[in-house]
């Protein structure tokens, strides 16, 4: 009985061994895969094999990111962009979210507006940028519209199904104690969905960066879509590549939050 | 004057190419305190009977009256509905899950809530508040799913089928708590069901149904000395046998 029990410990550490040694395999690849990318890319650089003018180098972007570092001026424009992306991807997903229970709230308005919908999701909505600019001015809010109006059809067409897919034996406990609509919404349908929504999420965040990127091409002079613009004019690839960069590491801290908040939210509703 | 009466009900569903007939006239009046079983195949209507007798649904023709007035002008909700899963809430611990109702209700206070928890307790599952459906098992479940019923204190209690998901020696053991439940508290009960011997050892009358349209063909009394008993007694008392073979010549014969 004993021995039994022992060599079955002795399997277990020989899997966690081998989830161990797997996961060490994994990250040293993808360690490889970086550093021959940024290697390569300042090889060929400085050997002249690509354009440096064009394809600038890791070093040189390097040395614009201490110096725009030292000068604080890229932390403003960080900071305006985050901020935009930030708000522009909770404004989509709440107006997503409570267009959504309207449509859900009156199955005649849901029935009117459908085509629309379907209309509005279909459009590009940056091609609407122009007309934003127009109407709230170019600076801050047309830039935080953007990045919200590229989500919010969306969210609605998701949240609204998933509304409609709730199981309707759970409305049906809440009638008979005599709920009212709101109340089996609060209760039941909004709840149910909460997993949906933070994936919905996790596609508005990629989205509103897309949003607010375009916006800033157009009017900003601030941001990180400014800083590619500017570059782009005045022939800086440098600069268009660091914030390229910059822009790869913010939007994948944010979805990594999103994720970390739906963890938590589905550990919590999954106990 | 019996305390529910069903008066004519007919229901029709209508689609845009078909418009089916799923009860005709039908006239039944219960009294307080008695246990009636719908029996029938499938299809037959029992389920949008109940939903006609809790006021979810408008039926084409026909009134409920419970004690003299329609269900919908009640002021309080008089009618539990047990369905066939439990349907709690999972994201909703036990205790939430079972004080939802009273909360619906604005009925939640002291005296109530305490009501509520010693049901739980004397239906087994003490301690368990804190916990999350997940975490009980499909008898546990059903029997919390009891406990929310009844904490609201209806007058009259719907099964539709609450037993069927169930593996059958914690359906045997729960037909039990839930009769031995329900007759203390004097309840009313309608189950729906399309099991035979459910439908005797549990009720006092069993309403057999005949399908297209959804009509009560016959109702059977089931004898005194097994409505005496507990369901799983019942079972085994040689009556039980004799009255499902009646019952099953009758389902026979509504199939031809």
């Amino acid at each position: 009985m004993k021995s039994k029990s022992t060599h079955i410990e002795q399997l277990h550490k020989q899997y966690i061994e081998s989830l161990i040694r797997e996961k060490r395999i994994v990250r040293t690849y993808q360690l490889f895969i970086f550093a021959f990318f940024f290697s390569v890319w300042e090889l060929s650089s400085r050997l002249e094999w690509v354009d440096p003018l064009i394809f600038s180098s890791p070093s040189k972007i390097i040395e614009l990111l201490l110096t725009k570092i030292q000068d604080g001026s890229i932390f403003t424009h960080i900071g305006y962009t985050v901020f935009e992306t930030i708000l522009g991807f909770i404004l989509g997903t709440l107006s997503g979210t409570l267009l959504a229970a309207i449509l859900w709230w009156s199955p005649l308005v849901s029935k009117v507006l459908d085509p629309y919908l379907v209309i509005l999701n279909a459009m590009p909505k940056v091609a609407l940028g122009p007309i934003l600019i127009v109407a709230l001015g170019p600076g801050f809010t047309s830039i935080i519209a953007m990045g919200a109006i590229i989500s919010v059809i969306i969210t609605t067409i998701v949240v609204y199904t998933s509304f409609r897919e709730v199981d309707p034996n759970y409305m049906k406990v809440l009638q008979t104690f005599g709920a009212s609509r709101f109340v089996c919404f609060k209760e039941a349908i909004l709840p149910a969905c909460f997993p949906t929504i933070i994936s919905t999420l996790k596609v508005n965040v990629g989205l509103s960066w897309v949003g607010v990127i375009v916006g800033e091409f157009l009017v900003s002079q601030q941001g990180l879509g400014y800083l590619i613009i500017y570059g782009f004019q005045v022939f800086n690839f440098s600069l268009v590549l660091m914030s390229l960069l910059i822009i790869a590491v913010f939007a994948t801290i944010m979805y990594q939050l999103v994720e970390y908040l739906e963890r938590k939210m589905i550990k919590s509703s999954n106990q | 004057m019996s305390f529910l009466r069903i008066q004519n009900i007919s229901h029709t569903y209508f689609t845009k190419k078909s418009a089916k007939t799923a009860l005709s006239s039908i006239s039944l009046d219960i009294e307080e305190g008695s246990f009636i079983s719908f029996l029938g195949p499938s299809g037959c209507g029992k389920t949008t009977l109940l939903s006609i007798i809790s006021g979810l649904l408008n039926p084409s023709s026909g009134q409920v009256l419970v004690e003299g007035r329609p269900i919908q002008e009640a002021e309080e909700p008089l009618i539990g509905y047990m369905l066939q899963q439990d349907y709690l809430f999972p994201w909703k611990t036990i205790e939430e899950n079972i004080l939802l109702g009273l909360r619906i209700l604005n009925k939640s206070n002291e005296i109530s809530r305490k009501k509520t928890f010693r049901l739980l307790k004397e239906i087994g599952l003490e301690g368990t508040e804190n916990q999350y459906p997940k975490q009980l098992s499909g008898g546990m479940k059903q029997r919390v799913a009891l406990v929310r019923t009844l904490a609201a204190d209806p007058k009259l209690l719907l099964l539709d089928e609450p037993f069927s998901a169930l593996d059958f020696q914690t359906k045997l053991r729960l037909e039990d708590l839930v009769s031995a439940t329900l007759k203390s508290f004097g309840k009313t009960a309608i189950l729906v069901t399309h099991d035979i011997g459910e439908a005797i050892a549990m009720s006092d009358t069993i309403c057999l149904f005949s399908s297209n349209p959804g009509q009560i063909y016959k109702q059977i009394s089931v004898p005194e000395q097994l409505r005496n008993l507990t369901p799983f007694e019942a079972r085994a008392h040689p009556e039980y046998a004799s009255l499902f073979q009646t019952v099953w010549k009758e389902l026979e014969n509504l199939e031809k």
